[in-house]
Parts: C-alpha cells; sequence; structure tokens
C-alpha cells in the first residue's frame, strides 16, 4: 500500500447564497484506506461529497485526483475519474426495476444498442446478492425505504471505479445488513479501493474506518488515525462541547401508568398478523426487528394509515376506528414515516409551512383563515428546541442538510400535543448532539403522560432509551424484552429467530 | 421592442433578483417573479407607447382589460389547479357549453338569471365529473381533462346543432354584465377583479387552500399529515370548472350570443398564464396575482401586434415563443435552486 493520495481536497469553498456550507476545507484520502468523515446536521459533509462526484461545483478551491488538478463538471465526468457516491437521499428510479436502477449508471456507460435483459437480471441479482436478496424484478416503487437503501448501494458496488463514497449508508439499515455492508466494504479495501464514509453512529465508524476527518459548521478540524482518538475525542471535535451522557435516565421499574394505546389482533391481512400491543403512560416502548419485518406497517395501520382487516385500536380506553389519518391526529395519535423525503417533508415548501401541515385546525381562526403570526412561533420555537440549522424559517426544507431535514419532519409531530407518538426511525441522519436532545424530548414527552413508540434500527438506541422492546418477526410478535432483559443479542436472536437463516431471507425479500 | 428582447428582459430581471435573494423564500421568489413581469409589462407598453399613438389610450386599456378580464377568471381556476398538481384542459369547452346551456334555457323561456344559474351549476358538475376520474378510478388529470374536452365540446354542438344561437333578445338588465359599466367602470373589471381579489387573498391566507400547496408538492406527504388528498384534489377540480362557467355567462352576456366553437385553444392561452406567472406544472407552486400578470403580458403582446400591424399569422408563433421564453427561465432557475 503506497501512501500517495488518491484524491486531495485544497482550500474549497461553497456558498448557497448567503449560507456558507464550506470555507476553506482540506481532506485528504489515501489509497485504500476507509476515511470516516463527522460533523453534525449541517456541517457540510453531503455538500463535499457532492462537488467531488460532480453534482455541484465548487466556488473556490482544487480537487486534485493522483496528484493532479481536475474540473468535476458533471456526474459523469465523476464517473470516468472513478469516482462513485452513494448519496445520503435516495435517488432511483421508482417505476424502473432494481435491476435496471442497479445498472443504470453502467448501461450509461456502455454503448450497446440493445439490452440483455436475461444478463441484466442474472448480474444484477449477483451483485444485489452480496448485500441482501431482494429480488431484482421487483419494481423499486414496492420496497421499503432501508431496501431501495441497498439497492443504492448495490448501484455503486457495479461501478468500476477508485473511490468509493458512501453518504450515511446505514441510516436506514438494521445491524444484520449493516454488517454485510461493512464486510463488502472491507472486501474492496482489499482490492485498493478507497473509500470515504460518512455516518453519525460511532461505533461503526471505530470498527470500520482506518482514518478520521471530522468538519465542523463548514470547516476543517482535524484529522487523525482512528488508534489515535476515542469516539468521546470525536465528539468533542464534532460538537465543541462535552456530552456526559448519551441516554435519559429510564422509568423506574415500578412507576408505568395507565394504559393509553392497546392494540388487539391486528392484521392486515398481508404483512402482519394477530399484533398485540400494550403502551402505558409515561413509557417509552421500542419496536425492534429486521428490514421488511412489518414494523412500519403495524404502526402505520395502528394510525389509519392503511387498511385493517381485523383487529381493535383503542385509545384512552376508547374504541378507535380511523377512517383516515387525519381522524387519528383529531384524537391525538400520531406517526413520524420512515421515509423522510417521500412522506415526511414538503421539499419544497418553507420550514414554517412543514411544521404546521400535521394540524391546520389549531392555527385556524373562526372565519377559516391561517394565523401567521402563530405559525412562524411554533417554528421559530421547535426549530430552536431542536436546533435546526436553517437560513431562517421560511427557507425551503429543500435546503437543508438531510439531519435538519429529520428535524423538521420531527418538530411537525412535536407542534400538536399528541396522546400518543410512534416515531418511525426517529433519528434516522441525526447527529451525536441533536440525537441527545431528541432522546430527552421524548423521555420528558413519555415523562409528561404522553406514550412513544419508537422504531428503531439502531440497536444500542432501543436498548439505551426504550424501557420495554417489542421485536417483530415476519409480521408477528416475537416476544418482548424488559429493560433488564434488554441486549443486542437478544434482542437479534428474536428478530431473525435462532432455528433458520431462510426465515431471514424470506423476511427480508417481502419487504 | 422585440419579443427576444422582452424574452432577455425577464432573463436580466430574474437574473437581477435572483442576486438579490439573502435567504431563498418562496413568496419572496413568487413576488420577485411578479415585480419582473410588472417591469416588463411596463416598458412594453413605454415602448409601444412610441411606436403607436393609439397604444395609451383609454379606449385601447379599456378593450385590452375587457379582453383578459373573462378569461382572467377562468386562469384563477386553472392556477389553483396547477398548484394542487392538476390541470384541465376542458376549459375553453366549458366555457362553451355554460354559455350555450344558459342560451339553450334562456330561449326555451327561462329568464336568464336562472338559466346562467343552471350553466354554471352544470359547469360544476362537469368538473366533479372529472374529479371523480381523477380520485376515485385514479386517472391522471391530462387525460381526463382531454377526453372532457372533446366530450364537451361535442356537447355544445349537439345542444346548438352546431349553429350558434342568436340571443338579442336578452333583457339588457342581463346584457350589462357584459356591457354596461358602473362609472365608467364595465361590470366585467369589476367582477373580474372581485373574484381575483377574493381568491388571491383566499391562496395566501385561508387553511383550506393552504392543503392545496401541501397536496401538489406532495401528495404522500400530505397523506401523512392526516390531509385528505384526494377531497382536495376533487374540490380544486371543481372550483376552476364553475369558474370557467362563470366565464361562459358572462361571455353570453357580453356577445349577446353563443357560438358552439367559441373557446376552442382557450386553454392553452390559460395554462401558458398561468405559467408565465409562476405556477408549476408539477404543483406545489404558483400565485394568482402572477398568473393574472402572465394574462396581462400575452395581453399586451397580442395588442402590440396588432396595433403594430403584424400579421394574425405571426402572432400564435410569438405568443408560443414567449411562454417557451418563460418556462426555460423558470426551468433554469430550478436548476440553480437545487
Ligand atoms: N441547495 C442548498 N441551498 C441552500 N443551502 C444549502 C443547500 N444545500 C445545502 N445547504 C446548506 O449547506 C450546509 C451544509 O449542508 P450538508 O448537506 O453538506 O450537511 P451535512 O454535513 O451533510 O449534514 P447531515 O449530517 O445533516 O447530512 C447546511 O447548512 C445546509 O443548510
Ligand atoms: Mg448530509
Amino acid at each position: 500500500m503506497t501512501h500517495a493520495p488518491i484524491l486531495e481536497i485544497r482550500g474549497l469553498s461553497k456558498a448557497f447564497g448567503p449560507v456558507k456550507a464550506l470555507s476553506d476545507v482540506q481532506f485528504t484520502l489515501r489509497r485504500g484506506e476507509i476515511h470516516a468523515l463527522c460533523g453534525e446536521n449541517g456541517a457540510g459533509k453531503s455538500t463535499l461529497m457532492n462537488m467531488i462526484a460532480g453534482v455541484l461545483q465548487p466556488d473556490e478551491g482544487d480537487i486534485l485526483i493522483d496528484g493532479e488538478r481536475v474540473s468535476i463538471h458533471s456526474p459523469a465526468a465523476a464517473q470516468r475519474l472513478g469516482i462513485a457516491l452513494v448519496h445520503q437521499e435516495i435517488a432511483l428510479c421508482q417505476d424502473a426495476t432494481v435491476a435496471e436502477n442497479i445498472y443504470m449508471a453502467a448501461i450509461n456507460v456502455r454503448r450497446a444498442p440493445l439490452m440483455n435483459f436475461q444478463k441484466l437480471h442474472a448480474d444484477a441479482q449477483k451483485v444485489m446478492d452480496l448485500l441482501a436478496p431482494i429480488p431484482v424484478r421487483t419494481r423499486v416503487a414496492d420496497l421499503s425505504i432501508s431496501n431501495q437503501q441497498l439497492v443504492e448501494i448495490a448501484k455503486a458496488l457495479t461501478l468500476d471505479c477508485k473511490v468509493l463514497m458512501l453518504d450515511e449508508p446505514t441510516a436506514a439499515l438494521t445491524e444484520s445488513e449493516a454488517r454485510r455492508l461493512f464486510s463488502i466494504v472491507r472486501g474492496l479495501k482489499e482490492r485498493g479501493i478507497s473509500v470515504v464514509y460518512i455516518s453519525h453512529r460511532m461505533a461503526e465508524i471505530f470498527s470500520l474506518c482506518d482514518r478520521i476527518t471530522v468538519f465542523r459548521d463548514g470547516r476543517y478540524v482535524a484529522t487523525d488515525p482512528i488508534a489515535a482518538v476515542s469516539p468521546d475525542d470525536v465528539v468533542r471535535k464534532m460538537v465543541g462541547r462535552e456530552i456526559t451522557q448519551l441516554y435519559p435516565d429510564k422509568l423506574a421499574p415500578q412507576e408505568p401508568g395507565r394504559v393509553i394505546l392497546s392494540v388487539k389482533g391486528l392484521s392486515d391481512g398481508r404483512r402482519f398478523t394477530d399484533v398485540d400491543l400494550e403502551l402505558r403512560a409515561g413509557e417509552i416502548l421500542g419496536m425492534g426487528g429486521l428490514i421488511g419485518a412489518g414494523r412500519s406497517e403495524i404502526a402505520q395501520t395502528i394510525c389509519g394509515l392503511r387498511p385493517m382487516t381485523s383487529g381493535t385500536v383503542a385509545l384512552d380506553g376508547k374504541q378507535l376506528r380511523p377512517r383516515g389519518y387525519g381522524d387519528a391526529v383529531k384524537v391525538g395519535l400520531v406517526y413520524l414515516s420512515e421515509d423522510r423525503k417521500g412522506s415526511g417533508v414538503f421539499l419544497d415548501l418553507p420550514i414554517a409551512a412543514n411544521i404546521s401541515a400535521l394540524d391546520l385546525a389549531r392555527l385556524t381562526g373562526s372565519l377559516g383563515l391561517l394565523d401567521r403570526k402563530a405559525e412562524d412561533r411554533q417554528a421559530r420555537e421547535l426549530t430552536g428546541r431542536l436546533g435546526v440549522r436553517m437560513a431562517g424559517i421560511e427557507a425551503a426544507v429543500s435546503t437543508l442538510s438531510g439531519g435538519n431535514q429529520q428535524k423538521v419532519a420531527i418538530a411537525k409531530q412535536l407542534s400538536v400535543s399528541p396522546k400518543v407518538i410512534i416515531m418511525d426511525e426517529p433519528t434516522r441522519g441525526i447527529d451525536v448532539g441533536a440525537k441527545v436532545e431528541i432522546h430527552r424530548l421524548l423521555r420528558q414527552l413519555a415523562g409528561s403522560g404522553v406514550g412513544v413508540v419508537v422504531i428503531s434500527s439502531e440497536l444500542p438506541e432501543l436498548i439505551g432509551l426504550c424501557d420495554r422492546v417489542m421485536v417483530v418477526r415476519e409480521g408477528r410478535i416475537a416476544g418482548e424484552l424488559a429493560a433488564d432483559e434488554l441486549g443486542e443479542e437478544a434482542i437479534i436472536m428474536l428478530a431473525s429467530g435462532v432455528q433458520d437463516s431462510s426465515d431471514q431471507r424470506q423476511a427480508q425479500n417481502v419487504a | 421592442m422585440s419579443p427576444r428582447e422582452s424574452g432577455e428582459a425577464l432573463v436580466h430581471a430574474e437574473i437581477k433578483a435572483a442576486g438579490d435573494v439573502r435567504r431563498i423564500n418562496f413568496a419572496r421568489l413568487a413576488s420577485m417573479r411578479e415585480a419582473g413581469l410588472i417591469v416588463i409589462i411596463l416598458a412594453l407598453c413605454i415602448a409601444m407607447s412610441f411606436a403607436s399613438p393609439h397604444f395609451l389610450t383609454w379606449g385601447n386599456f379599456r378593450a385590452m382589460l375587457m379582453s383578459f378580464s373573462i378569461e382572467g377568471i377562468v386562469v384563477v381556476g386553472m392556477t389553483i389547479l396547477l398548484i394542487v398538481g392538476g390541470i384541465d384542459l376542458s376549459v375553453g369547452s366549458v366555457v362553451c357549453f355554460s354559455m350555450v346551456v344558459s342560451g339553450a334555457l334562456f330561449l326555451a323561456g327561462l329568464d336568464p338569471w336562472t338559466a346562467s344559474l343552471i350553466g354554471i351549476g352544470v359547469s360544476a358538475l362537469i368538473g366533479a365529473a372529472m374529479g371523480f376520474f381523477v380520485t376515485v378510478i385514479g386517472l391522471n388529470h391530462f387525460i381526463t381533462s382531454l377526453a372532457a374536452m372533446v366530450i364537451v365540446r361535442g356537447m355544445c354542438l349537439i345542444v346548438t346543432k352546431g349553429t350558434p344561437l342568436s340571443l338579442f333578445t336578452l333583457p339588457s338588465s342581463f346584457k350589462a354584465i357584459g356591457q354596461g359599466s358602473f362609472n365608467g367602470l364595465p361590470y366585467v373589471i369589476i367582477i373580474f377583479v372581485v373574484v381575483v381579489a377574493i381568491f388571491d387573498f383566499l391562496l395566501r391566507r385561508a387553511t383550506a387552500f393552504r392543503k392545496v400547496f401541501y397536496t401538489g408538492s406532495n401528495e404522500k406527504a400530505a397523506q401523512f399529515s392526516g390531509i385528505r388528498t384526494n377531497q382536495v384534489k376533487f374540490w380544486v377540480t371543481v372550483l376552476c370548472s364553475t369558474l370557467a362557467g362563470l366565464a361562459g355567462v358572462i361571455y353570453m352576456a357580453r356577445f349577446g350570443a353563443a357560438t358552439p366553437t367559441f373557446g376552442a385553444g382557450m386553454e392553452l392561452n390559460i395554462i401558458a398564464a398561468a405559467v408565465i406567472g409562476g405556477a408549476s406544472l408539477n404543483g406545489g407552486s404558483g400565485t394568482i396575482f402572477g398568473a393574472i400578470l402572465g394574462m396581462a403580458l400575452l395581453s399586451v403582446v397580442t395588442s402590440s401586434l396588432i396595433l403594430l400591424d403584424v400579421s394574425v399569422y405571426w402572432q400564435d408563433m410569438i405568443k408560443g415563443c414567449i411562454l417557451l421564453a418563460a418556462v426555460s427561465i423558470d426551468h433554469f432557475l430550478h436548476r440553480k435552486k437545487s
């Protein structure tokens, strides 16, 4: 392994109007290393990746490949230079099949006049199977977000690249998919491919990466060999302060109050059957399971976003028969979608309008007119509480970094005063500091009598935050773990079912 | 000023305005576009006042205002429909149908006010039918309204048996809507201003209309915010047709006749006006004031071309080019943003 940098960034700056996303940053990627890039939400990580991949153009500064200055004016140019990027936001053709998506970039390079679908499918399946056995003839729109994320990664693997940049690839993945991804990335490293790896999960970074670079507020802070720093050092460099307690205190065991949400025998006839669930005031209930186990579907059905075929849902002892999600919101049952871009936010609308979307009635005067002042006040308060980094509450959500968009989606849920709040991957893409803040907020909500359900693919989050975790496998409740039984192994065992690994294959297929 | 120059002026105005954004703010982006349009329209008017002594006369202005006032009512509905992510190609046919139905009912002995109300009601029903196909059956707006455009035009021909209805017997109290004026201000213009003011206000301030923006911006996210997007789309479709119906009866009062071929091609002018004014065909953005300015621009251009003795054969082509320029600029700005 030589130590000549394959990619070097010098004095790069980028501004979006008045917002300085990056000022005078540097970055060096050595041949065959896995290099972590860390920073808070909005620190400029994705912006840097987009410039290296030719999506954005720098205002100032140089990009050097193999010691030569290059200008990368388009994604196609980046491809020719052997640079591949897995975007933070999923950007697949929803109506095309998995195979077509995987080979989209490759087809673009190849110049054959006709498509050989037989070969396309076979090749695509081979690449896809490295990550997860998703049938490649499926339409992308029919896949869950996590599986779409896997397709996005598979797409990058087909390119014959020298530099692979992964922008929060595991944000939507569970432990087992993430592990497969890591072994693939290590394999790439063996083959001399250099990898830039962006993540907010410290554990991952420390087990996978060789060196780490930290950005703060669009500025370069430091680059260190991973062995020379501890997670705490990294967090301090990122956030600029010490974070002492990652997770808030849990409930004392005897505390839980009355039942606020009770679900009995819920089935949708397709994805899950006979789900029982009981949520008590004051507690945070976790839902774990593999991708495609049906967690999101269960939550969406409870909230009236999907039809149910049998079962009952009762809120505060009162039977709930929502005709649509609007009815559920009215009685105080809200759901945060895991699909931020697809169904969580209105990208081209202002932040304030996004936050007020869930409950306009509360902001409406007697004449049916919207109280814009109240809307602004609410937006200012919630964005302040969650620390959204933005130009102003009138800025479009599309101008925010991924993590900050997620905060807006959460702010929307908090804007109503819910009785029960079900959050599907609430801290997806959120940085360490903000995560602590959101966890504290959820704990506060629970403390004030709100029922909180957290669906998470991140085991440490489930274990650190929740008082009780329900594990879903193939559309059934596989088991429940009390606070003192919680552990990574216990959850994984329930989630995958110990008997046979073919179950796991199946579970992933249907997503 | 040639259309090419006006296109360039538009580019310059937009680029200059774009440089001024302190933050990306949609209300401001819209008002920038509106300001840009006003500048262009004024520039055109000044240039024309030198080119033709007839241009800056009250008579010509009144004629221009009259000519786009009634269409302007349709533009209001179209803009709201574009914001929700729909489109309606049938408005020209519906304007005509409302006109011939009211006219035929009047000739059959009904009083013209009742006849007009029925004409507007029937238009609303056409909108409801389209809304049904879009929301319940799940077709898209384009195809549904394309079919409706042809079907309703056919119905116009059936009702009139293909010949224009002569309505000179309409009582003058009714004709006044289209021909009379109040203190020198034509009723047509008053109605137009009132409709525009009401809907512009509602669109900016009313909660119900905010849902139109949510639905058009991201329908799935709107559903995940508890909004019944199908209801929103349905009622906006009905609203657009209803306003077309209202325009139809005003045309009837104005012309004292109902021609079964009236309004053919009108939809294109109307969609063009809304798009020049900033409505996006992808939904989620647009303002009524902007759309009206778009309409005004097209109207000033038409009037100029006539006064400059440009052959009618050229007029459509030039208007088409203006549309293309406006949409290109829009695309350019959007690409720059993301
Ligand atoms: N198109 C845009 N218009 C305006 N501002 C933008 C745009 N894209 C990014 N920004 C701003 O640039 C800054 C850096 O954003 P970037 O997406 O690079 O952050 P990030 O480090 O990837 O954060 P995250 O961890 O949340 O993904 C943010 O403040 C963001 O608001
Ligand atoms: Mg990012």
